[in-house]
């Protein structure tokens, strides 16, 4: 995969927490991902489709996303629930709308679908492709989470 | 701003709705419904009426831009302002929404005052 593909998905994210929670996250070192395991105890995945076909996912463990919905709410959130599941599912959207208009400017068009949401301790994360996977850690006050993108070879 | 307006909130994520509705009571905006797609938004617009319909784009069942095409083309509700909120936003989207006749439209990520700022625009 091209590496100048993995900025528009940091920059996306970053845009999107700051901007709909008020959280700044800061991005670590990208590393090949080897095994099918989540970082984190929530995730949101979703494909996109066109340059090429893939699937993208967002994992955060429970510290951070609670940080993140309380802000976007404005009231605080306890536990990993339905309410969560849903909002993760709105920030990989979010996160992938965002992603695709900046590979837009780099002459690079996608669509995407609706995202879907796992959750659990250890929940495997399944890519639609068999392309490498490349993880992109962030941390932020509350707690950390990664970024998955997956392309096809 | 008129704050006593009727305004119908369409989205499948609940979340969004909860953002948006906050907003708008933070605007004053007291007379807000919530639909979770197209066509639950069609069917409260057979016994209701709406100043204002804020809509998303991506959703199952209908999409926010089939809702809009549909509201144009019926006779009631043809003129009804409709805000696209949406983080579907590469140009050729812009496009099909204009050309299917939207207000406006507001890219996701948001902050209050781009909502704001939109919705005095469209109301005036």
């Amino acid at each position: 995969m091209d590496a100048k593909m993995i900025n528009p998905f940091i920059n996306a994210t970053t845009h999107v927490l700051q901007t709909m929670a008020f959280v700044t996250s800061k991005a670590g070192k990208p590393y090949l991902k080897q095994d099918d395991v989540a970082r984190g105890d929530v995730t949101g995945v979703i494909g996109i489709t066109g340059e090429t076909n893939g699937t993208i996912a967002v994992t955060f463990d429970e510290g951070s996303i609670l940080k993140i919905v309380s802000n976007m709410f404005g009231e605080e959130m306890k536990e990993l629930n339905h309410e969560i599941a849903d909002a993760v599912g709105e920030l990989t959207n979010m996160i992938s709308g965002q992603a695709r208009r900046e590979l837009e400017t780099m002459g690079k068009i996608f669509e995407a679908a609706i995202p879907s949401v796992i959750t659990g301790k250890n929940h495997a994360i399944t890519h639609y492709t068999d392309g490498p996977k490349i993880a992109i850690p962030f941390t932020t006050e509350g707690g950390n989470f990664t970024i998955e993108v997956c392309m096809e070879r | 701003m008129d704050t006593s307006i009727r305004i119908l909130v369409v989205d499948d994520f609940a979340t969004m709705r909860r953002i948006l509705k906050n907003i708008l009571k933070q605007l004053g905006f007291k007379n807000i419904t919530e639909a979770d797609d197209g066509t639950a938004a069609l069917e409260l617009l057979k016994k209701n009426t709406f100043d204002l319909i804020i809509s998303d784009w991506n959703m199952p069942k209908m999409t926010g831009l089939d809702l809009l095409k549909t509201i144009r083309s019926s006779g009631e509700h043809k003129t009804v302002p409709f805000l696209m909120v949406t983080a579907e936003a590469q140009k050729h989207n812009v496009i099909e929404a204009v050309q299917a006749g939207v207000s406006n439209y507001v890219v996701k990520p948001f902050t209050a005052d781009a909502i704001q700022d939109k919705l005095k625009k469209i109301l005036g």
